[in-house]
């Protein structure tokens, strides 16, 4: 009853490939689109912003850009962290050539320096497959890692070895640093991951995002039906280490401010990685969701046991936390092995008919 | 995506409602946040400090009720020594009104370093993060007493000196540098090569990788194959019992092996058992029990029930340096409380009590720290102190205090900690002008 889609006929070809088709998805979006951007601003506290939303949402479009090549090319990839990296050092780069360019420039300019690294590590993958693959990728994480720790060029010859983000302005107001508001920061985040979803959801509906799909589900028939796999897995190695790239740099310039090597870490590279296998793999949906249970629920559970008044110290919440988090993987894992989009879908193919068992 | 913003604004509306109901501060405590990390790897190196830092001020609690008749409320937030949730607990504990962020790392620290000024709250990161943060003109929120890496760093080359019969002795030496390879144990680095182009020794490098910390075998062939006169080491977590196994294992001789304070934990020597006889430390905190303070955290609080250190790991190293660096946070509120006058001091006033404090050997002798520190002074202009350390040596079983109390080369230090102060200023332009006044 609540999510019935009897009645609503499409007269136009527009109106069938809309993206979302269904008149209750759109309320949703909509509804959705209001809490992210009014009831959020007005009623979230600097802590709630600076330390759930802001990396919820760069972690979701991480989680994107891993989807696009594991997900929809199915190429597995561990070097998701690096390729982050990539991104957050030559933003890094990019603004201390540039002081005075738009930041914004900068963050969608860094992605393509991501996107050419992932090209490159992405050769290997024309000729080997699945878990060899994620070796070839392993390598590309190592590798990169110890580029950002041993060519001091990439920090500025900076002692500490950090790369650290000083105060920008963007039209008058403060977007980096310090300085800058959690609100700026947020809507910053909020509106280019927005943006680019939208970018890769009409991607994959897409020719390219057909031709990722055929080439994961059988690249010799791919091949047969005329499908480069050239371009085909090198153009999802791009959009996806582009993707990364961004949030990367978005996640060292919006939220940390500052980073050390070792924030782009291979544990960076399970923690996306489990996001996207977790929300479900080969679907946008799912990065949300896998993004908001591996980063949200942590946090919300550390706040939320010491005020229902448990009186536990703080390291055995950091047990406790890790402990539910885990059981609840694999809770998940075995109930839906397609992640929490599948959930969410047969979420919504019950509402159909709900409250009768059968349509 | 309906669903997950939905649950996700569900989530919110839930916790947004928790963090308003956040327990208000109240009027006659002073909230100190402790971030500590007593899981990971290196909790090794974070639990007995986290254990002193708690058991001092719950000595201090029970014992003067408080400071200045003030109660102390102290927090612990678990880091795991990652940034990630480091930058997460400032966020948590930024809206209760902490009087000074203590972040036990250097990551965390050069997270929050330019955050400082902004939110108005000092941070204390003793003997560790930003060494360039000793310069009060250019960081007035940051404290980073008693010494930094770089007085430590000369410090070992001034006690290699001592032994070699003074420092033209350093010449044509060979000096090996083992380090964690990453901001911490990079940070000496141009201080050594400053003191090898000057003293004409020879200095090579041995890079532990983070992730490779209990895999050392390769770096200690290399020692094998080099055969340098004098190693000395900037290790953290489980570097240190590993690069001390290590070194036992190719029978490098243990007393010309020297560590940074960081490398001093009883049970990184302890890794090396009896074979490690020799090993030697910076220190700039008292080894052992007999000292009043510890007399009185025993009494108060390990006896009473109240701590949560193990009987057998009670007062070893870290757990004293966890003990002084509670000592710094309770001596820059007291100082604040002499200074203003007000007894439920605010962040503004602690920075202000840190910038005079002045540990003078009778201060001292009355907290019962006689022997355990080194008088202290801090300034507007120096935050660090640039205090004199000791060499403890490992025997077997504990640390043993070897030789008095010296000065760290000072005179070498303090230029290029202002050209790194203006370096940092320069690469992080704009970088606010020191905008609070001195305190007096």
């Amino acid at each position: 009853m609540l999510y019935r889609e009897a009645g609503q006929f499409k007269t136009t070809y527009e109106a069938d490939q809309a993206i979302f088709p269904l008149r209750q998805d759109r309320i949703g979006i909509a509804v959705i689109a209001a809490l992210a951007f009014v009831v959020v601003p007005l009623t979230a506290t600097d802590f709630f912003l600076t330390s759930i939303m802001t990396p919820f949402l760069i972690f979701a479009l991480a989680a994107i850009g891993l989807n696009v090549l594991t997900g929809y090319a199915g190429q597995l990839s561990l070097g998701t962290g690096a390729f982050m990296g990539v991104g957050a050092y030559s933003a890094y780069k990019l603004t201390s050539i540039f002081p005075d360019a738009n930041i914004i420039v900068v963050l969608l300019a860094s992605g393509f320096f991501s996107a050419a690294i992932g090209v490159a590590f992405g050769l290997p993958s024309l000729r080997i497959k699945g878990l060899y693959l994620a070796v070839t990728t392993l390598a590309a994480q190592f590798f990169l890692e110890w580029c950002f720790i041993r060519i001091p060029w990439l920090y500025n010859y900076n002692a500490s070895g950090a790369i650290e983000i000083s105060q920008r302005e963007m039209a008058g107001i403060v977007v980096t640093g310090p300085a800058a508001a959690p609100l700026t920061q947020y809507f910053i985040v909020l509106c280019v991951t927005v943006g680019l979803t939208w970018f890769v959801s009409n991607l994959i509906r897409g020719r390219i995002g057909r031709q990722w799909m055929m080439i994961r589900d059988m690249d010799i028939a791919a091949e047969l039906i005329g499908v480069r796999p050239l371009t085909a897995k090198l153009s999802a190695f791009a959009v996806s280490s582009y993707l990364c790239g961004v949030a990367g740099a978005m996640m060292v310039f919006f939220w940390l401010g500052a980073a050390e090597p070792s924030a782009f870490a291979i544990s960076l590279s399970f923690q996306v990685l489990f996001m996207t296998i977790l929300g479900g793999l080969g679907s946008l949906i799912g990065s949300y969701m896998g993004a908001a249970f591996i980063w949200i629920l942590p946090v919300a559970l550390r706040v939320v046991l010491p005020s229902l008044g448990f009186d536990v110290a703080a390291e055995t919440v950091q047990h406790l936390t890790s402990m539910i988090v885990g059981a609840l993987i694999i809770f998940f894992l075995i109930t839906e092995p397609h992640g929490l989009a599948r959930l969410w879908q047969l979420t919504k193919e019950k509402l159909k008919v709900w409250p009768f068992p059968y349509g | 995506m309906k669903t997950t913003l939905l649950a996700t604004g569900l989530a919110t509306a839930v916790i947004a409602g928790s963090f308003a109901v956040a327990p208000a501060q109240a009027e006659d405590s002073i909230y100190v946040p402790l971030f500590t990390y007593r899981t990971g790897p290196y909790a090794g190196s974070g639990i007995p400090i986290a254990n002193g830092m708690e058991d001092y001020f719950a000595m201090l609690n029970e014992r003067d009720g408080g400071i200045g008749g003030v109660k102390i409320d102290y927090d612990e937030c678990e880091t795991g020594y990652n940034t990630q949730k480091g930058v997460e607990c400032y966020e948590s504990v930024k809206a209760k009104n902490p009087v000074v962020i203590t972040p036990y790392s250097t990551g965390i620290t050069l997270q929050v370093i330019p955050k400082a000024s902004v939110d108005r709250i000092p941070v204390l990161s003793m003997a560790y993060g930003l060494s360039a943060a000793a310069i009060g003109k250019t960081f007035p929120w940051i404290f980073n007493a008693p010494d930094t890496y770089w007085d430590g760093a000369s410090a070992i080359i001034k006690d290699i000196a001592r032994r070699e019969g003074g420092l033209d002795g350093l010449k044509g030496k060979k000096i090996g540098y083992i380090f964690l390879d990453a901001g911490y144990g990079r940070e000496p680095i141009p201080l050594l090569e400053d003191l090898a182009k000057k003293y004409g020794f020879e200095m090579t490098q041995y890079p532990v990788a983070g992730k490779e910390m209990q895999n050392q075998s390769s770096q200690w062939l290399n020692v094998r194959r080099d055969r340098p006169d004098y190693m000395i080491m900037w290790g953290w977590g489980a570097m240190n019992p590993t690069a001390v196994k290590e070194a036992t294992k190719i029978r490098y001789s243990m007393d010309k092996f020297y560590g940074v304070w960081w490398s001093g934990g009883n049970d990184d020597a302890a890794a090396g058992g009896m074979a490690a006889k020799g090993f030697r430390t910076l220190n700039f905190n008292g080894v052992g029990k007999d000292y009043p303070v510890i007399q009185d955290i025993k009494k108060y609080v390990v006896d009473a029930g109240k701590s949560q250190v193990e009987p057998a790991k009670f007062a070893d190293n870290l757990y004293n340096r966890g003990v002084y660096n509670a000592m710094l946070i309770a001596e820059g509120i007291r100082s604040a409380q002499e200074h203003s006058g007000k007894k439920v001091v605010t962040a503004e006033d602690v920075r202000n009590g840190l910038e005079v404090m002045n540990l003078d050997e009778k201060r001292i002798a009355d907290m019962g720290m006689k022997d355990f520190m080194a008088p202290l002074k801090m300034s507007c202009e120096d935050h660090n102190g640039h205090g004199p350390l000791y060499i403890v040596e490992w025997d077997g079983k504990d640390w043993q205090k070897s030789g008095e109390w010296f000065e760290p080369m000072t005179d070498v230090v303090q230029p290029l900690l202002e050209a790194a102060a203006d370096e940092y200023v320069k690469s992080n332009a704009p970088w606010p002008e020191r905008d609070v006044p001195c305190a007096k």
